[in-house]
């Protein structure tokens, strides 16, 4: 009878077949919420022949799995972290592919008054005097860093927030979720806002100002450190992306009738 | 022809337990033939010296010798434990056990099983598993676990204390063949009674010494320690 | 409440459906996780009895030691085997990091001091009862280790079905050696964690009921096969 159970799991843990020519690329999670990935990947192999893999990260760790050379790119969307990157020599360099935009959700009822705020910095200091609660990303990515320069512009420490600020440490899913849970404002991007399916009591408060603008960068890995990436196919992946067949799928992409990104690269 | 593990030599041996005497200096020379009974009141070491003398138990000092290599006379015993131990089997598998582990292949092992536990009385009983047996079956079990191996010598410890009389009876007959056939018996047991009808000689403990040592009809006719008169009479010896 | 419900529905219109990527997470569940366990087993039983039967200096800071990484946090674990098998660790050159094999690597070390620890306290019992009888049998020390392990075939599924629980229920550790990429290395947990953290709670609950229930599948398939409650004695 153990013969059986035995027979049973080894037929069970067969490996799985291998598959066609395959990068693996680190991406955040903001990426990942927007469901551009949905059209992205498809059209890629359909015109490229290449299956990428998608390992959805918050920015730090994406950028220290490329710097070990675990992924042959990282798409990310913190420009500082960014050209220190290509400056250390990881990457060969940044190529910005499209923008979305950040936008400040919070309570309806919006006690701060973000909803008649003219800039993005005035409305971080209408958050701090009427002393509300924000949730913050606070695990280093790049809507953290955005955040972190809108409090540094607007003039406020935020260790005067005291009780009220609450960083998270998560990707912006989780920290959707505490942020409706808690009725607090918090900073994020559209298309992961758009797509975010417990909304609860939150609503979209300001957007627009230029400042928020988001844009994505791919950095492919330095070969000369790492030999074993798929080089080729991710400069094939890269032109690909910064040319008329990615422009064409990515702002094709929409929800509710609104394009999440606009493509931003420039043809070599 | 497998060499004879006797005489048994024990010389000046004692077995203690957390610094406490147990038994001993026991002096003793076991012969090949016949059934020892080992008597005593409660407490005074019939346990220890049976452990001592199949090699469960260390002497803290003298020696224990057998005529052969420890190794080869440890092939050739067989013992009886006062509770048997019952394995997670049936009754097929847990007398075949004994052979098996001795090198038998398991399907000749396990049709040896089956003659002996019909010669013990346990034919009805081949597929049960060990656990749901009756206190005598239990003890038959053992017994057949212990000679299917045709072991040179068997101890036993008090095999029928908890035993009604039929099964008492049924587990003598087994031993008295199997002392007629050539096996040594060394058996304790505080059933005076039993003692007569078994014994070929005594050995009776006091306080972990051996106090008197004699042939069956000597000892109960003719005793000749103070002690050994009291157990006999039925007195507490203490 | 209402959540929880929209969670089971979730989980019937998934299951019912026979959702295609659904049945593919399912069988990468349970082949990440039964591999896991076999190996697992197959270390740890012979190795808990192995502790039941021999004595040597310092056993007992081996017995505390073992029951001690039971306690190993899996996040802790999938964080060190990221490391080992990352292109610029130890182990990079092998490749196996983001694969299932990495998984079940990762899933292995979690397990084994589990089941290892829970045969080696069900094998002491019985040790102490066969004691006796088996060094009387004049066996090897071989030879008491296989009796132990086959006469507690009980206690050692027991164990192992442990091991299958807290392997079907992680997600710390294999997310980090996994990836969670989609068609390559994701499972119902990660799935879990995954949509969880898109707020979608209803597909996420749907998911859970679905590893529940599958827990609970494998559970009775196991008794079913060895005929464990019905023999009743052993």
């Amino acid at each position: 009878m153990y013969l059986r159970i035995l027979l049973l799991l080894s037929a069970l843990t067969l490996p799985a077949a291998a598959s066609a020519e395959t990068v693996r690329l680190a991406v955040t999670t903001s990426f990942e919420n927007s469901g551009l990935a949905d059209v992205l990947l498809p059209a890629i192999k359909d015109e490229l022949g290449i299956e990428v893999q998608l390992l959805v990260v918050g920015t730090g760790q994406a950028l220290k799995m490329a710097e070990a050379g675990d992924v042959d790119a990282a798409l990310v969307h913190a420009r500082p972290a960014e050209e220190a990157f290509v400056a250390a020599g990881h990457a060969t360099h940044r190529r910005e592919i499209m923008y979305n935009d950040f936008v400040i959700v919070g309570p309806s009822a919006d006690p701060a008054k973000v909803g008649e705020a003219a800039t993005a910095v005035d409305a971080m200091q209408r958050i701090d005097t009427a002393d509300a609660v924000f949730v913050s990303r606070g695990d280093d990515s790049g809507t953290h860093k955005m955040e972190l320069a809108l409090w540094q512009n607007a003039g406020i420490d935020t260790a005067t927030l005291g009780e009220a600020y609450r960083a998270v440490g998560a990707g912006m899913g989780a920290a959707l979720n505490t942020a409706s849970g808690l009725d607090a404002y918090i900073l994020t991007d559209r298309p992961t806002w758009l797509t975010f399916g417990n909304k609860g009591d939150l609503v979209m408060l300001f957007s627009g100002d230029p400042v928020l603008f988001n844009p994505y960068s791919l950095l492919p890995v330095n070969p000369a450190e790492h030999p074993n990436v798929n080089a080729a196919a991710i400069v094939r992946l890269e032109d690909w992306l910064a040319g008329p067949r990615g422009k064409a799928v990515i702002e094709g992409y929409t929800f509710e009738g609104q394009p999440l990104f606009v493509h931003s690269a420039v043809a070599n | 022809m497998v060499d004879s593990i006797f005489p048994l030599s024990i010389e000046a041996a004692e077995v203690a337990r957390r610094g406490t005497r147990l038994i001993g200096p026991i002096n003793l020379e076991v012969g090949a033939r016949g059934l020892t009974i080992v008597m005593g009141p409660n407490g005074s070491g019939k346990t220890s010296l049976l452990r001592m003398m199949h090699g469960l138990e260390r002497p803290v000092r003298g020696t224990v010798r057998w005529a052969v290599p420890d190794e080869q006379a440890r092939k050739r015993q067989a013992y009886v434990f006062q509770t048997p131990t019952m394995m997670r089997r049936d009754v097929t598998d847990s007398i075949a056990y004994a052979l098996i582990v001795a090198g038998t292949r398991r399907a000749d092992a396990r049709a040896a099983a089956r003659d002996f536990a019909a010669k013990v009385g346990l034919g009805h009983a081949l597929d049960r598993p060990a656990s749901v047996l009756s206190g005598g079956e239990k003890q038959k079990l053992a017994l057949a676990r212990a000679l299917i191996r045709r072991p040179q010598i068997l101890f036993l410890d008090e095999p029928c204390a908890n035993l009604d009389g039929r099964a008492t009876r049924e587990i003598e007959a087994i031993l008295t063949e199997a002392r007629d056939t050539g096996t040594r018996i060394i058996m304790a047991t505080h059933d005076q009674g039993q003692a007569r009808r078994l014994a070929d000689d005594i050995i009776l403990l006091v306080h972990g010494n051996i106090c008197e040592a004699s042939p069956a009809g000597a000892f109960f006719a003719f005793p000749e320690t103070t002690e050994a008169r009291a157990f006999l009479n039925g007195q507490i010896v203490e | 409440m209402n959540d929880i419900v929209q969670g089971l529905a979730a989980a019937a219109r998934l299951i019912a459906g026979l959702d295609r990527d659904l049945i593919e997470i399912t069988l990468r569940s349970l082949q990440v996780t039964l591999s896991a366990v076999v190996i697992a087993s197959v270390i740890g039983l012979p190795l808990g009895a192995w502790l039941a039967v021999n004595r040597f200096r310092g056993r007992r800071h081996v017995i505390a030691l073992l029951n001690a990484l039971m306690g190993l946090p899996p996040v802790v674990v999938g964080l060190i085997v990221y490391l080992l098998l990352s292109r610029s660790g130890p182990f990079g050159v092998m490749g196996l990091l983001f694969t299932p094999t990495a998984m079940i690597f990762a899933q292995v070390i979690i397990v084994t001091p589990l089941i290892a620890s829970i045969a080696h306290q069900a094998l002491r019992d019985l040790w102490a009862e066969y004691h006796d009888l088996l060094i009387s049998l004049n066996t090897t020390r071989v030879q008491r280790i296989t009796t132990l392990l086959w006469d507690g075939r009980r206690a050692l599924l027991t164990a192992c079905l442990a091991g299958f629980g807290r392997a079907i229920g992680e997600v710390g550790a294999i997310m980090i050696v996994g990836g969670n990429i989609d068609h390559a290395t994701r499972v119902l947990t990660t799935a879990i964690a995954l949509e969880t953290g898109k707020g979608n709670f209803a597909l996420a609950l749907g998911l859970g009921f679905v590893l529940i229930g599958l827990a609970i599948a494998v559970n009775l398939a196991i008794h079913a096969l060895s005929r464990t409650e019905r023999s009743g004695h052993w």
